[in-house]
């Protein structure tokens, strides 16, 4: 008995197995890391994904494209106005409509809500993982107003469902504008806090500071995009290489860094921030006149082909790519979503680093579950 | 690059090609026994120097199972579109391009996954999101009792 104790508990060679999740907060969302360790150093992740995997291709070749774009709501969440966005753009795309600027507009600034709001739901969950409880009741509290806006003019909050071929759903709430600069004149006041209890900590900064780094052939070997990838240096910005809605129209600055570890990572997301009321500032006194929607048939028929459309969600590049047959349905429907590809790189991140500092390099990646299972 | 060089250039590297001009990206079709062949020229060629593997398509194209590769270049910006396809639905085969593009694992772990898409020299080729039992679900002539349809 003691012979087989020793062997199970000093022996330096074997390594030890652990299972994190399919249920544990640190994953956020069902998914599950086998992780091999030798003592408390990082062998080898393995991610097991597939725990909600609804087969949302699969789902979309006996839908129309207007009722597809429900479904993309639901593959990343925090991204869903802008998800909604890539199938309606491509659709646009397609039939070679031309979208009013009013459309436009309204979309770029949704958009840059909802990566607002998906970046503060980053920030509190992360001071979360690394034990800062007080990130996630300020994270979440900001976040609330843009859920409040998002619900006086969709009536939805996360799951907004906004946008339709030819432009969006509803026009804007009348007190829209008002809301939304209430909103920034807020949150302008509130950033430097956030700052103040995470960027600057010293704490916060032996969590993250060289851990997880990222060289640029990396990122672009394993194909990280967002602000990911940009923290490495790789310059990946669809909004900047290939503007789509209004994004041609405004000034910003596509946030880089070159040190690529969880600290830039987490870096570029807090400046993006700042980056996206940038651009709301720059258009919210500018909306144009004119239709909320373009008329369009009762039933979608793309022309025979394949449409390929990309967009920049808050976590990377979104793609869409449809091959039509010419029927009411897509024959295929094929998304490219940016955390199944980034979820590549995890393990080559980890391997070395202790398991503690895992959690660290999981959490500044930003995964939304639901986005790599579809 | 644009199109038109693009596919100009992709001519000069072997033959047995056939190259279109999309509507939006140069799409090269290539038989599954050059794929890799020309995907690592792609790659490491200095005028096109395709560095990032955008997306791998698998779709079932009523006998045929085709791959469909979009790749990009990060210095030049352009993008070129590789298809390939094998009438073998028992055993469709073709040859890994994760020695490349690591970004490809994941990607053609999926292909397998819900098209059943061998690939050769892949180096961990296991289902990814269903057990092994399922089926392969996107293809076309998958059945399922439970799938409801209106």
């Amino acid at each position: 008995m003691e012979e087989k104790l020793k062997d199970i508990t000093t022996d330096e060679q074997k390594e030890y197995l652990i299972n994190i999740g399919p249920q544990h907060p640190s994953t956020h969302g069902v998914m599950r890391l086998v992780v091999s360790l030798k003592g408390e150093i990082v062998k080898n992740v393995e991610p097991h994904i597939g725990y909600i995997h609804r087969g949302i291709e699969k789902m979309c070749e006996s839908l129309t494209y207007a009722q597809i774009i429900h479904l993309t709501d639901r593959m990343d969440y925090l991204a869903a106005h802008i998800n909604n966005e890539a199938v309606c753009l491509a659709v646009e795309k397609a039939l070679e409509i031309d979208i009013p600027d009013r459309i436009k507009v309204i979309r770029t600034i949704m958009s840059e809500l909802t990566r607002l709001q998906s970046h503060q739901l980053f920030w509190a969950s992360y001071g979360m993982d690394l034990g800062g409880q007080t990130c996630f009741f300020y994270g979440l509290r900001d976040r609330e107003m843009i859920l409040d806006i998002f619900e006086e003019t969709t009536g939805g909050r996360m799951i907004v469902s906004y946008n339709c071929p030819g432009g969006v759903m509803y026009d804007l709430h009348p007190n829209f504008q008002k809301s939304v600069k209430e909103f920034l004149k807020h949150f302008r006041k509130v950033l430097p806090e956030y700052d103040d209890i995470l960027t600057g900590n010293v704490i916060f900064h032996g969590r993250t500071k060289g851990i997880g780094p990222l060289s640029l052939e990396d990122a672009v070997n394993y194909g990280i995009t967002g602000p990911s990838g940009r923290a490495s240096g790789f310059s990946c910005d669809v909004r900047k290489h290939e503007p789509y809605s209004a994004y041609d129209r405004v000034k910003f600055n596509e946030v880089m860094y070159n040190a690529g570890d969880s600290f830039h990572r987490y870096l570029a997301r807090v400046e993006e921030m700042r980056e996206s009321m940038n651009i709301i500032d720059q258009l919210i006194d500018n909306i144009p006149e004119g239709p909320y929607a373009v008329k369009m048939k009762p039933v979608i028929k793309l022309p025979e082909g394949e449409y390929w459309q990309r967009v920049e969600t808050p976590r990377g590049e979104l793609g869409v790519f449809i091959i039509s047959d010419g029927n009411k349905t897509p024959y295929r429907f094929r998304f490219r979503t940016p955390n199944f590809a980034n979820l590549s790189v995890l393990n080559h991140l980890a391997k070395g680093f202790k398991i503690a500092d895992l959690i660290a390099i999981f959490g500044s990646l930003d995964f939304v579950i639901p986005d790599i299972d579809r | 690059m644009d199109k038109i060089e693009l596919g100009e250039f992709i001519k000069t590297l072997d033959s047995g090609f056939e190259i279109k001009e999309g509507k939006q990206f140069t799409e090269v079709t290539v038989p599954p026994s050059k794929l890799h062949s020309l995907a690592s020229q792609l790659r490491e060629n200095k005028e096109t120097l395709f560095d990032f593997l955008v997306s791998v398509t698998g779709v079932d194209y009523g006998p045929d199972l085709g791959l469909i590769y979009h790749l990009r270049s990060t210095k030049y910006g352009h993008t070129v579109v590789i298809k390939s396809r094998t009438p073998d639905r028992e055993n469709p085969q073709f040859d890994s391009v994760s020695d490349i593009w690591e970004a490809a694992d994941l990607h053609e772990r999926e292909a397998f996954d819900l098209l059943g898409i061998r690939f050769s020299n892949h180096p961990d080729l296991r289902r990814l999101f269903l057990n092994s039992s399922w089926g392969f679900p996107l293809r076309k002539d998958y059945v399922d009792d439970d799938i409801i349809t209106w």
